[in-house]
């Protein structure tokens, strides 16, 4: 198995986000959905976004796929603005369902990017051949998505998002609707796809120890306004398995974005 | 207990309930025959001083020259006559005629699809039409189709355009409709996430178009398909009823109706309705093949 990788210098700016706000302009009254965020990730960081539904963690990964503009404040990503980024593909995007097409078999979904940035047909073969053997895939790509679980939807997903080779996976509360047993192993499989790949992941979630055991840099919110409450960083070995959910180090992590997000909830009511 | 079994053995398969079910239907037909044709022959009777009991009276009215309603084995002999025993090439064939109603009615569909396509395609992607273009759509379809009829095929004629194309142009009418709402529906299917995916791919409308939104409005065009190839036969037949067309169903139900030939109305619209049976089970054929063929589930 060949593994994609990246010869980026290991700590540059990914992403650059300063003093930005999002306001939606509804019919009643203007909903803050960000407010004055700050954040900097660097290339190879796997990021969660942790807070309460409402708090705007969607919608930040939403403003950096260029997906939502921002009202105010300025954001770059991969030194570019996010619009210019997107036009690059520059991001694979994981959205809360699997969102594959229901009339193409696995492999040709996996094959949807590589079409639309130009791959041979060849090269189409070869690429989801490689990535639906990093998600453990190889057999099923004749399949149709209503013939797999949806754990399995989600992996296909994934190597789908991953294909086309982007800098940055954006993860939005992908195994959000799987059991906990599929969850724990996919979470193990993302850890180890993040560490092959080299990528940025900025994940989206509000499960606090799945975000403890996959980030790098766990970012607390809080919502209305959508705000950043607490950023704290891990240093757990890449190598980890479950078993670091029962060390100290990993309960006291969990303790302080649990103390983040109570914080925040006291602070919004 | 064993009537019971014998019922269910009759009854699991397909064949079993549609026979029975046709059966009903003819002896329904057979009683109707009896009770529409009655005041006639009975009014002769006591004219002609007649004795007459209730078997005659059954027999005489399924067998009546112009019979207000003819029984069935009457229709069947005049379409065992008009297909069977004439050459289709006979004005009296109605193999003839059925084929000069098939060719304007689908005609008419092909065009009817292609325009209610376009349309749809106009409404999904210009706004200005989504809010203009509908409402003339649906005021369309509430004028009578046997008032515009005429005038399409007379207006057509003035300006020279006479034979099938006129007729067409009325099965097009009624078949616009159904595939343009359908279409309208189906393009507009796919759901915010797939939409923002292709997006996030830095997608040109063209992709869209073709890789998210054609797909994903097959099943609602055969529906529509469906519905617009049997209203194409319609539009074929009450095109040829103004137009006094020599050939076609339309132009047999009217002579048949014109001289009081109720077994030659009879087997022109029975052949009208196989017709349109037949293309909508080819349609459905269409449509499971192609949906096998992009591997959704039926």
């Amino acid at each position: 198995m060949s593994e994609p990788t990246s010869s980026k210098p290991s700590k540059s700016t990914s992403i650059d986000i300063n003093n930005l706000c999002l306001t939606f302009e509804t019919q009643t009254e203007p909903v803050h959905a960000l407010s004055d965020i700050n954040l900097q990730i660097n290339s190879g960081d796997f990021v969660s976004l942790i807070g309460p539904s409402g708090c705007g963690k969607t919608t930040l990964l939403r403003v950096i796929a260029d997906l939502e503009k921002p009202t105010s404040g300025t954001i770059t990503v991969e030194g570019k603005s996010p619009h210019e980024a997107r036009l690059d593909r520059s991001y694979g995007y994981v959205f809360q369902t699997p969102a594959l097409l229901p009339w193409r078999n696995i492999e040709s979904n996996i094959h949807l990017p590589l079409e639309m940035s130009g791959y041979s047909k060849h090269e189409q073969k070869k690429l989801s051949q490689q990535y639906l053997s990093l998600v453990s895939l190889i057999g099923f790509e004749k399949k149709y998505p209503w013939q797999l679980s949806g754990g399995m939807q989600q992996r296909v997903s994934i190597a789908r998002a991953l294909s086309f080779n982007p800098d940055m996976l954006l993860m939005d509360e992908p195994f959000g609707a799987l059991d906990e047993i599929t969850r724990d192993r996919l979470n193990e499989e993302l850890l180890h796809l993040w560490e092959k790949t080299q990528k940025t992941v900025v994940f989206v979630t509000h499960s606090i120890p799945e975000a403890v055991f996959l980030s790098s840099k766990i970012v607390v919110m809080s919502a209305r306004p959508g705000k950043i409450i607490n950023v704290i960083e891990t240093n757990f070995s890449k190598d980890r398995t479950f078993d670091i959910r029962e060390t100290p180090e990993f309960l006291e992590v969990s303790q302080l974005v649990r103390e983040g997000l109570k914080e925040g909830h006291n602070d919004g009511s | 207990m064993e009537a019971n079994r014998i019922l269910n053995i009759i009854m699991s398969g397909s064949v079993g309930p549609v026979v029975i079910l046709v059966s009903i239907i003819i002896m329904v037909w057979y009683a109707g025959a009896v009770y529409l044709n009655s005041s006639f022959l009975i009014d002769r009777y006591e004219k002609n001083n007649i004795d007459w009991s209730l078997s005659e009276l059954a027999t005489d009215s399924w067998s009546m020259e112009r019979p207000v309603l003819p029984s069935p084995h009457q229709v069947a002999k005049e379409l065992k006559k008009t297909i069977w025993d004439k050459k289709i090439t006979s004005k009296h064939s109605l193999v003839f005629h059925s084929g000069v109603t098939l060719s304007s009615a689908m005609l008419g569909f092909a065009m009817g699809t292609f325009l209610g396509i376009l349309l749809s395609v106009g409404i999904v992607y210009v706004p200005a039409l989504d809010r203009t273009l509908m409402p003339w759509i649906i005021a369309s379809q509430t004028i009578p189709i046997l008032a515009i009829a005429p005038m399409i095929v007379v207006v057509l004629g003035s300006m020279g355009i006479v034979g099938l194309f006129p007729k067409a142009t009325i099965s097009t009418y009624l078949c616009f409709f159904p595939v343009v709402v359908g279409m309208v529906k189906g393009l507009r299917s796919p759901n915010i996430i797939l939409v923002d995916l292709m997006h996030s791919y830095s997608a040109s409308k063209a992709q869209v178009f073709w890789k998210l939104r054609i797909p994903a409005s097959i099943p609602f065009l055969f529906a529509s398909l469906k519905i617009a190839i049997a209203l194409s036969i319609v539009g074929a037949i009450v095109a040829e009823l103004p137009a006094g067309a020599q050939g076609g169903l339309g132009a047999r139900l009217l002579s048949g109706s014109y001289y009081g030939q109720t077994n030659l109305i009879w087997a022109a619209l029975i052949t009208a309705s196989v017709i349109s049976a037949t293309l909508v089970s080819v349609i459905g054929r269409m449509e499971r093949s192609i949906n096998k063929r992009m591997g959704l589930q039926t």
